[in-house]
């Protein structure tokens, strides 16, 4: 990380960091500029002119409100499932021994190694099987399974991290379980659940492939982007909503890792 | 007189692991008691059964005369200093000492008073504003002290409290955790595997091992006559002697321990004593330590520094003052 403090880096290398970023960046930059192109029909370089109209078009077509709409909902949902899971889960894990805790430890992480089209058509043949129709539901429940990890795995860190001692003398002092949960244990862990919760919020709202399959006729964000490419018209709003998509994830992930980053200080243990 | 902590037959299993085997104990009110003995002995496990973090498998368990068994550890009118302090990070000083008070719905500006009573208490006044992680060890071991203390427990319980810090800031500690007991008049209960801390501090002192104990009793009793060889051998490292050395001396066959300072060493091979030979020197400042070989039997002699101290290798003749060889109650 502190390049500053050793002798500088060779212009070779120099070179190949600055191609590295600009393979992993342009193409995000141009889905920007085709956002501001007159052209609608088809993706022209150069834009032949730029214009902001597709805001305003973006802002009026109901179906983009929609999508957006559900994958915000099914976003703060799933995140809001995994954080009561997930915590209570990692908080088993770290602070109590029992029969199968490194099995359950690595069952909860499976589903993110797994890739999603597994978790995908899992659920989608357990939903019909139980006869459960496709609904906002199944769609939160699907997302929830990968939600989960990401809180855990924050969580479970940061019990890891904190004095154990901690939670006896908080009882030893008197207070009881709720107590505290509430004055030691949460401040403790805050921040780890604010990234987690953070980070699962935005792997939910751009999640494609466990979406296509346990999602019915209701389309969340990035589904509705995969449609809007087939259509011939108004091209220009899907990079639009792409701006979007790419302000309201990162924004959260950035602050996540940032929140992550300071916890180092606080959940020092009091030694 | 109710026992401040009374033990009857008290047992904690850990599936086939006894860590405290049937253990009987009886703390006075007032008193400055210590469990001492090896990681593993089971006197944690004793600490950790008053303060409630521990049920017992079997056995009961009195606090001032109140059974324990079932009562959490917030509703036991005792407190812990912790080992690692367990100082809560999120908190400054004050509302740490506080915390007791907090949780209990005491009002803010008097608990804070309290607390800062505590702080002067353990030597810290002013210190209430800063953060755990800006203290040293010892500081924070004595934040972790006011914050036991502010709640007036009846029994605080110390685990391996001077066990983080060094040798100088330990012996400081040591004086000032002894005149606190005395000026606060609190059943202090603490657990130490350091023979000398638990016989300089306590009133009186229980040895552990294996669960169980092998003897209770005031420090002089526990040093010089100890019971087992396992008491002889750990407080202090007695040398042990077996039964038959022992009988040329005493006429009896049974187990005997001797004190290292209780040796003289004598030069050339010959003399009324034992023959034996200078195997190695240990230079202590104060004292010298040998380790001498008897025809087999290991012992170890301490001499006052300035002594003639013979060659390593040489012959040595051993005496000692019979009343000072102590015959121990194991059987032979």
């Amino acid at each position: 990380m502190r390049s500053d403090r050793g002798p500088s880096a060779p212009l070779r290398l120099k070179i190949a960091a600055a191609c590295g970023l600009l393979f992993l960046h342009l193409p995000i930059l141009l889905i920007f500029v085709y956002a501001f192109t007159t052209e609608e029909k088809s993706f022209v370089w150069p834009p032949p002119g730029l214009t902001t109209q597709w805001f305003a078009v973006t802002w009026n077509r109901p179906d983009v409100w929609e999508a957006l709409s559900l994958s915000v909902r099914v976003a703060a949902i799933s995140t809001a499932i995994a954080l009561v899971l997930g915590t209570l889960c990692a908080a088993a894990v770290s602070q109590t021994r029992f029969f199968g805790r490194e099995t359950i430890s690595l069952l909860v992480i499976l589903p993110i190694a797994l890739p999603g089209i597994i978790t995908g058509i899992a659920l989608r043949s357990a939903f019909s099987l139980a006869d459960i129709p496709f609904s906002f539901w199944t769609i939160v429940l699907g997302h929830a399974t990968f939600c989960v990890v990401v809180v855990y795995n924050n969580a479970v860190a940061r019990f890891r991290r904190t004095s154990g001692s901690m939670i006896e003398a908080s009882m030893d002092l008197g207070a009881d379980g709720f107590q505290t949960f509430r004055h030691v244990v949460l401040p403790n862990i805050a921040t780890a659940l604010l990234a987690g919760g953070m980070l699962a919020f935005a792997l939910s709202f751009d999640e494609v492939i466990v979406t296509t399959f346990t999602a019915g006729q209701q389309q969340t964000v990035p589904i509705w982007m995969l449609e809007e490419l087939i259509r011939p018209r108004q091209r220009p709003v899907t990079n639009v909503v792409a701006m979007v998509v790419v302000l309201v994830t990162l924004l959260p992930i950035l602050l996540a890792y940032y929140l992550t980053r300071d916890g180092d200080q606080i959940a020092g243990s009091g030694k | 007189m109710t026992s401040a902590v009374s033990f009857q037959k008290v047992s904690r299993h850990f599936g086939s692991v006894r860590a405290v085997d049937a253990v009987d104990l009886d703390i006075e009110p007032g008193e400055f008691f210590a469990m001492l003995g090896p990681s593993g002995s089971g006197k944690t496990t004793c600490l950790r059964l008053i303060a409630g973090f521990e049920q017992p498998t079997a056995g009961s368990i009195s606090i001032f005369g109140e059974r324990a068994e079932g009562v959490p550890p917030y509703r036991r009118n005792v407190n812990t200093v912790f080992q690692d302090y367990a100082l809560f990070p999120h908190l400054n000083v004050l509302d740490n000492v506080a915390y007791g008070l907090m949780v209990k719905g005491v009002g803010k500006p008097e608990r804070q008073k309290a607390a800062e009573e505590a702080l002067s208490l353990v030597r810290l006044p002013g210190y209430g504003a800063r953060r755990p992680g800006q203290l040293s060890g010892g500081q924070r071991q004595r934040v972790a002290l006011a914050r036991a203390l502010v709640n007036q427990p009846k029994v605080l319980l110390l685990d391996e409290p001077l066990g983080a810090l060094d040798l100088k800031l330990r012996e400081n500690m040591q004086d000032e955790l002894k005149s606190l007991q005395k000026a606060l008049g609190i059943t202090f209960v603490f657990v130490t595997h350091d023979q000398g801390e638990a016989l300089s501090m306590a009133d009186r002192v229980a040895v552990f091992n294996d669960g169980k104990i092998m003897q209770i009793g005031t420090p002089e009793d526990i040093y010089q006559r100890p019971r087992t060889r396992f008491v002889a051998d750990f407080v202090g490292s007695s040398n042990v002697l077996p039964p038959d050395f022992v009988q040329r001396y005493s006429g009896q066959h049974r187990w005997g321990s001797l004190r290292p300072e209780s040796i003289r060493v004598g030069r050339g091979a010959k003399g009324d004593g034992v023959a034996a030979r200078l195997v190695s020197t240990n230079y202590l400042g104060a004292t010298t330590r040998l380790a001498l070989d008897a025809d087999g039997l290991r012992l170890h002699a301490i001499v006052p520094a300035g002594t003639a101290v013979p060659e390593e290798g040489e012959a040595v003749v051993l005496t000692f003052n019979r009343e000072h060889l102590h015959l121990m109650d194991e059987p032979a």
